[in-house]
């Protein structure tokens, strides 16, 4: 049985409210931190800790915070990030929903560490009933003392407000949050200058993603080395997947990182195998914006390794092989399943939550997804799977924020690795018009596999 | 600090964008910019036709950056080296960019009243393909006027979001700014609003394509056809710099505009009295004729010295022509 560090008291009844959660050792942490540590040791503890951001990029948390400007008489803020909108992705939203103190005590300590006195939680504004969750629980610690003038005596104020952000994706990116948190059109910032130099109102920000912030509690109450013997490599502690799709037991699970994928994917304690006893024909590791493995990439490295739930060993082999862990939304794909339809679906995503200041992905996006479009409607030409990974690459890296990347890696891992899918598409446009296929449709079932090691 | 452009060193202040600082060294090492302006505060990095490499960033720190960088928006730094045109994954990139753009930017150039002066045209000719893989049904829409003097083709918008920032920045207040998002955003005006304050004039002019208009000028020519003329008087309006090109064609004095860089840039901004009301030389002090690049399209039949065209043989009856034209083109 693995251990859970945020996930611990998640079953017990009532552990949304104040006191439920202080009598399973909740706000322990802003003791500690509060009475016997100083700001300076408290980012040295998260250091300790290896913590990388749980969001999707997976940069060091400890090194974030140390990089934060400290002019003297500057406001400095903590925004957590609570926009998640990942196609896949919904860990964070469990977490708040059910456990919404640990969220609240995890802002105390980072902003006390950051030595900010006005903070946010920027939540997506469908997220409504997480919004009014948040605001109770603030309200109760408040109400307690662990918010507000002085808390515990300690002669530390802090302010936190939950701020409901306008539902666009483009609003997850740190510096189009800050944007929208402003008030303004959530469009990303051009960087250099970073948050932590001109963030919010100008002012030195970190922006940490939910988990990240949750996490701080068990690394402050156990120690930043305690945390760091879990997982393995630069990827410690744990982390919570959010495993959908094909999968007999859905759901969120917390992992210890280093956790092999098939242990994940098949065992009785996580997601159970796949659903209805079909085979598995594809994975979406991290959320939609990491390419697509098929089975036996994701299941070993390209060195014949079996895989492990960490950032290095999903990332192992590039983008030819391999993957990312991204922010843990973990999709799988039965044998059944179309890739060109998910790829389309994932393109009408990304092209309707472009945001459109910069040309590559305001013009790119639309224009994957509509050859996405017609492939999957039976009007594919063979030339268009060429003029898809061509429009991608013109797309990554060339872009003010990494929506255009994202955008870009689904379809072009997807024609990687299932060309004969889209050709399919093309050959049969009749089949593919009426969704009157499947891989029985193949002569040879799961035909794309059998990948060579080159 | 030391900066290296394609090769060429230069020496330029902390601060310094690697943009500007190509810009001092000049010629074909220059990024082409659509959405960049000088003149205006925030803008670049949108377009991404400035992309460049930098293949060293300092000498402090010699990695390379992993990405092309917006070269408007990214300053140098000691020891840095970039590359521009020496580098192909640039070129590539740019050519991508100008396709991006053409497929909601038509190359209508017969029917376009900003032909010979279109930055898109220029980009498209320099760095684009003969033709964009794109064949899906372009985005159309209806021109509106935005005020009594401009219009707007929003179907030939390629979104720098320039004419929002002479919005925010020269004009008093802003009624007009982006709709939407992705490549359904629009250039729009506050619920029918028009553009009516002294200096919305200026939109036109920092719009590199042909989507804001003037209409006092609109289809009345075609640039290469009038005789541009420095000009200048004295302005009314304190934050109107009173100099001017004027457009002549024969006599009359066919629009007016601000007097723009090598880039294309306004090298300051005039006010709306200058721009659509003054339109007499009786108004203006003249300079002279404007000098032109020989490579615009402008510049055809403009001559700033006489110099005999030539000929096979000397043919006298053609020469005097010449010196007649000459002498009455200078008259402007």
């Amino acid at each position: 049985m693995a251990r859970k560090l945020l996930l611990e008291h998640i079953n017990v009844p009532g552990i949304n409210t104040f006191d439920v959660y202080r009598s399973k050792g909740g706000y322990a942490a802003v003791e500690k931190a509060l009475k016997t540590l100083t700001p300076d040791e408290v980012v040295e503890e998260v250091k300790k800790s290896g913590l990388r951001g749980r969001g999707g990029a997976g940069f060091p948390t400890g090194m974030k915070w140390s990089f934060l400007a400290k002019p003297a008489g500057v406001a400095r803020y903590l925004v957590c990030n609570a926009d998640e909108s990942e196609p896949g992705t919904f860990k964070d939203r469990y977490l708040m929903t059910y456990i919404p103190h640990l969220l609240i005590e995890g802002m105390i300590v980072a902003s006390f560490a950051l030595g900010a006195n006005t903070s946010y939680i920027y939540v997506r504004g469908e997220m409504m009933p997480q919004i009014r969750i948040l605001e109770k629980a603030i309200a109760e610690a408040k109400a307690k003392g662990f918010l507000g003038k002085n808390i515990l005596g300690t002669g530390y104020d802090l302010e936190l407000y939950v701020q409901p952000g306008g539902g666009a994706y483009i609003c997850g990116e740190e510096t189009a949050l800050l944007e929208s948190l402003e008030g303004k059109r959530g469009n990303p910032r051009i960087k250099p200058p970073f948050p932590a130099i001109a963030g919010l109102y100008g002012c030195p920000t970190v922006v940490n993603n939910v988990e990240s912030i949750a996490a701080v509690v068990p690394i402050i109450n156990d120690g930043g080395d305690e945390y760091a013997k879990i997982g393995i490599g630069r990827s410690t502690g744990t982390k919570l997947i959010s495993a959908g799709g094909n999968l007999r037991k859905p759901g969120v699970y917390e992992i210890d990182l280093g956790l092999p994928v098939e242990e994940f994917l098949y065992s009785d304690e996580y997601c159970g195998g796949i659903a209805n006893g079909k085979r598995l024909k594809a994975v979406v590791a991290g959320g939609s914006s990491v390419p697509i493995l098929p089975a036996n990439l994701f299941m070993k490295t390209i060195n014949n390794e079996p895989r492990l739930m960490s950032y290095e060993s999903l990332a192992e082999g590039g983008f030819v092989s391999g993957t990312m862990m991204g922010s843990g939304g973990f999709i799988a794909y039965d044998e059944d399943q179309c890739i060109v339809r998910n790829t389309w679906n994932f393109a009408r995503f990304y092209h309707h939550e472009s945001c459109g200041q910069c040309s590559p992905c305001r013009e790119g996006t639309g224009w994957m997804e509509k050859v996405l479009h017609r492939l999957e409607y039976g009007h594919g030409k063979m030339s268009d799977m060429d003029l898809l990974v061509d429009v991608s690459k013109k797309i990554e890296g060339n872009t003010i924020c990494p929506l255009g990347d994202a955008a870009a890696w689904p379809v072009a891992s997807a024609i990687r690795h299932f060309r004969d899918e889209f050709e399919w598409h093309v050959t049969h446009p009749h089949e593919a018009t009426t969704r009157n296929f499947g891989l029985a449709h193949y002569a040879d079932p799961l035909p794309k596999l059998e990948v060579a090691a080159s | 600090m030391k900066v290296t452009i394609d090769g060429f060193p230069i020496e330029v202040e902390a601060g310094t964008t690697i943009l500007n600082a190509a810009r001092l060294i000049g010629g074909d090492i220059v990024p082409p910019t659509m959405c960049y302006y000088s003149k205006l505060e925030g803008t670049g990095g949108k377009c991404r036709t400035c992309l460049v490499q930098v293949s060293k960033g300092s000498e402090k720190d010699p990695r390379p950056m992993p990405k092309l960088v917006a070269s408007c928006r990214t300053t140098v730094m000691d020891g840095m080296e970039v590359k521009n045109i020496t580098s192909p994954e640039v070129i590539e990139a740019r050519k991508g960019v100008v396709e991006m753009l053409l497929i909601n930017h038509p190359l209508d150039c017969p029917v376009c009243d900003q032909a010979g002066e279109c930055h898109l045209q220029d980009l498209s000719y320099e760095h684009g393909a003969a033709k964009t893989r794109y064949e899906f049904d372009r985005r159309t829409f209806e021109r509106i006027d935005i005020g009594d003097k401009i219009q707007l083709h929003m179907t030939r918008c390629i979104l720098c979001y320039r004419c929002v920032f002479v919005a925010d920045q020269i004009t008093d207040h802003r009624v007009h700014g982006i709709l939407n998002r992705g490549d359904h955003s629009e250039i729009s005006t506050y619920i029918q609003k028009a553009v009516d304050n002294d200096f919305s004039g200026n939109v036109i002019d920092v719009c590199p394509v042909g989507a804001l208009t003037d209409k006092t000028f609109r289809f009345r020519n075609r640039v290469w056809f009038t005789k541009p003329v420095e000009a200048h008087r004295e302005c009314e309006n304190p934050k109107c710099c009173g100099k001017v090109t004027l457009w002549y064609k024969g006599e009359d004095v066919l629009r007016v505009t601000a007097r723009k860089d090598e880039y294309g840039e306004a090298e300051a901004f005039i006010c709306n009295t200058c721009r659509f009301y003054k339109k007499k030389t009786t108004d203006w002090i003249i300079e002279g004729p404007r000098k032109v690049s020989h490579k615009s399209v402008i510049s055809a039949n403009h001559y700033d010295t006489l110099k005999p065209l030539p000929v096979v043989k000397t043919n006298p009856v053609l020469i005097e022509a010449n010196k007649e034209q000459f002498e009455r083109e200078t008259r402007l």
